[in-house]
């Protein structure tokens, strides 16, 4: 069943033009490397106050890792389950809200539904959480009824943490849950979810980025566009070429030439040079320090992640409801520690992510003649997925479809008979569109808060400098737009 | 430009910041952030907004002046006197 012949998306992406229309000469306010998330953004904002603004994309397409592609006359996503931090149309407050305002995009532009509900399971245990927290709060009382009264403990310390005072942003997420809750099970379940969604870092995670996922999932929500990732994407492309932003594609970076503590000039793949006064950069620290010609010392000033991901895509003849299936996400994992690392096997089966794009809560169903489909996540190693030649490539991919989607149906119904069509990505297709080291799925563990580099004029952006997900990389990009490119 | 012109402008600005807003209600002596929940990222479009459309600029030691929309007209009244309202 499962065509693992090709790797992904050869071929099969919908088209967009090579270039824009303008050519490209002179010199320009802003480069920004990096068609994903946070570049659209960044560029969105300076093209909005009238600078000179060009987005480079090595690839393609759009998106890096949020993307999409066509396979055997399907659409698929890649990258998103969800979007998190969903607040009603009208609310103010919150990055959702924030941001809509910063790029001048109403809400009904995303046209985002809510989930319908998700679940954590662990042996013997499920919790299920909507986007109304006392779900949450009742499975909470229900399963760990003495946790009752830490928990609250929990959500008001979330509540509280500010995001602007850093002083207990870096203390241990364990260390400070454990202070709270006094079930280890249940620290293990919540960890899950927010380490899933979003943790570079292994086995642990910052109190503060534990307080911002927490809100984001549990108190927020999680929601998503009828037509997917490519929704978001041409929006945000709609906007930045109206307002006269120049997006090449196929326009690969390869060098940045340094001179006297700046970058003077920006050298494409093809040979081409082009000047800019600032250069934001999306690619990833490391990514973005090669890149630049004045030999920097990259590996020791900041790790690279480790953490990185298969993923097996199944469509089904049949929506997942039918069969019993109607979570939104199911977050499961086989033993009661969770355990966030580097995977040792090429997949760390024990746990994962499924997510079925049928189940949020759309107008209308998203495939008309009733198609399904369940996405799994779980982590993978990156080292062994790219040692492999294309032959044995292909067998692992087949092999390890198999064990991931086995593992899963322990938790959820067995959609295995019905499966029409299949697709995987694995380590080796990430580093593919985001260039990534290690196809670290969320960066580097220690981000770059600021931005800045060690040149006057570089700034980072995206994964690197802060918040991951959706919503994280376009506030990242917004943000050091703002920073660096507008004030 | 007036005060009362630059108070319309203002709000132009702000419906165009926050296009889901509705701004009929928005009271003069109080604060943005309060009424509006506009934060840090807001009050820099403000002054983006008012450099794009009329050029004026205001450094960041100003950014306290607009915190409302009374003490944004008393702070933009003697840079925008001499601009014609279009």
């Amino acid at each position: 069943m499962l065509n693992a012949g090709r790797l992904m998306r050869d071929g099969t992406m919908e088209n967009l033009p090579s270039s824009d229309q303008h050519p490209a000469s002179g010199s320009y306010d802003v480069l920004i490397i990096g068609a994903g998330m946070s570049g659209l953004a960044a560029g969105i904002r300076l093209a909005y106050y009238d600078q000179r603004v060009c987005i480079l994309e090595r690839h393609w397409t759009i998106g890096g890792l949020n993307s999409f592609y066509r396979l055997r006359g399907r659409d698929y996503d890649v990258g998103l389950h969800a979007i998190t931090n969903i607040t009603p149309k009208g609310a103010k407050r919150g990055p959702l809200a924030r941001l809509l305002r910063q790029l001048r995009l109403t809400w009904d532009e995303l046209a985002i539904s809510p989930q319908i509900g998700s679940e954590i399971a662990f042996p013997g245990v499920r919790l299920r959480f909507s986007n109304e927290l006392d779900l949450l709060r009742s499975e909470i009382h229900r399963a760990f009824p003495d946790q009752r009264d830490n928990f609250e403990r929990l959500v008001e310390a979330v509540i509280q943490y500010d995001d602007l005072d850093e002083t207990h942003a870096a203390q241990s997420a364990r260390l400070r849950l454990s202070e709270l809750i006094t079930e280890p099970l249940l620290v293990e379940m919540l960890l899950c979810p927010l380490m899933f969604y979003g943790s570079a870092r292994e086995q642990d995670m910052d109190w503060g980025q534990v307080s911002i996922m927490f809100r984001s999932i549990f108190m927020e929500g999680l929601g998503r566009p009828h037509a997917g990732v490519r929704l978001i994407l041409k929006q945000l492309v709609r906007k930045f070429r109206s307002l006269g932003g120049e997006l090449r594609l196929r326009s690969g970076v390869e060098r940045l030439h340094v001179d006297q503590g700046r970058v003077v000039g920006v050298t494409l793949e093809s040979g081409e040079t082009l000047e800019a006064r600032r250069v934001l950069s999306s690619a990833g620290w490391l990514e973005t320090m090669r890149l630049c010609d004045d030999g920097q010392a990259v590996p020791a000033q900041r790790p690279p992640g480790r953490l990185s991901f298969c993923e097996t895509i199944a469509t089904l003849d049949v929506e997942p409801k039918r069969l019993g299936y109607d979570r939104t996400i199911t977050f499961f994992n086989d033993w009661e520690r969770f355990d966030w690392r580097e995977s040792q096997a090429p997949c760390d089966a024990r746990s994962g992510v499924v997510c079925s794009p049928n189940n949020f809560d759309y107008d209308s169903p998203l495939d008309k003649d009733g198609a399904g489909v369940v996405r799994i996540t779980a982590l993978a190693n990156h080292d062994y997925w790219r040692s492999l030649d294309d032959d044995a490539y292909r067998l692992e991919k087949l092999r390890w479809y198999d064990r991931i989607a086995t593992s899963a149906v322990r938790f959820i119904p067995d959609y295995r008979g019905r499966v029409v069509d299949a697709d995987m990505f694995t380590p080796k297709t990430i580093v593919r569109f985001t260039g990534h080291e290690n196809g670290a799925i969320y960066g580097a563990p220690d981000k770059q808060l600021d931005g800045r580099t060690h040149l006057d004029n570089l700034f980072i952006c995206g994964t690197d400098q802060g918040f991951v997900g959706i919503i994280g990389a376009i506030t990242s990009g917004i943000s050091m737009a703002n920073m660096h490119c507008l004030k | 430009m007036t005060r009362d012109q630059i108070r319309e402008e203002v709000l132009d600005i702000l419906s165009d910041i926050a296009p889901d807003e509705d701004l009929s209600s928005l009271k003069d002596d109080q604060s943005f952030r309060e009424q509006l929940e506009l934060d840090s990222m807001d009050f820099l479009d403000i002054v983006m907004e008012l450099r794009k459309r009329h050029r004026i600029q205001i450094p960041e030691d100003d950014y306290m002046n607009l915190r409302s929309m009374d003490s944004t007209v008393s702070y933009l009244e003697p840079l925008m006197k001499d601009i014609q309202k279009v």
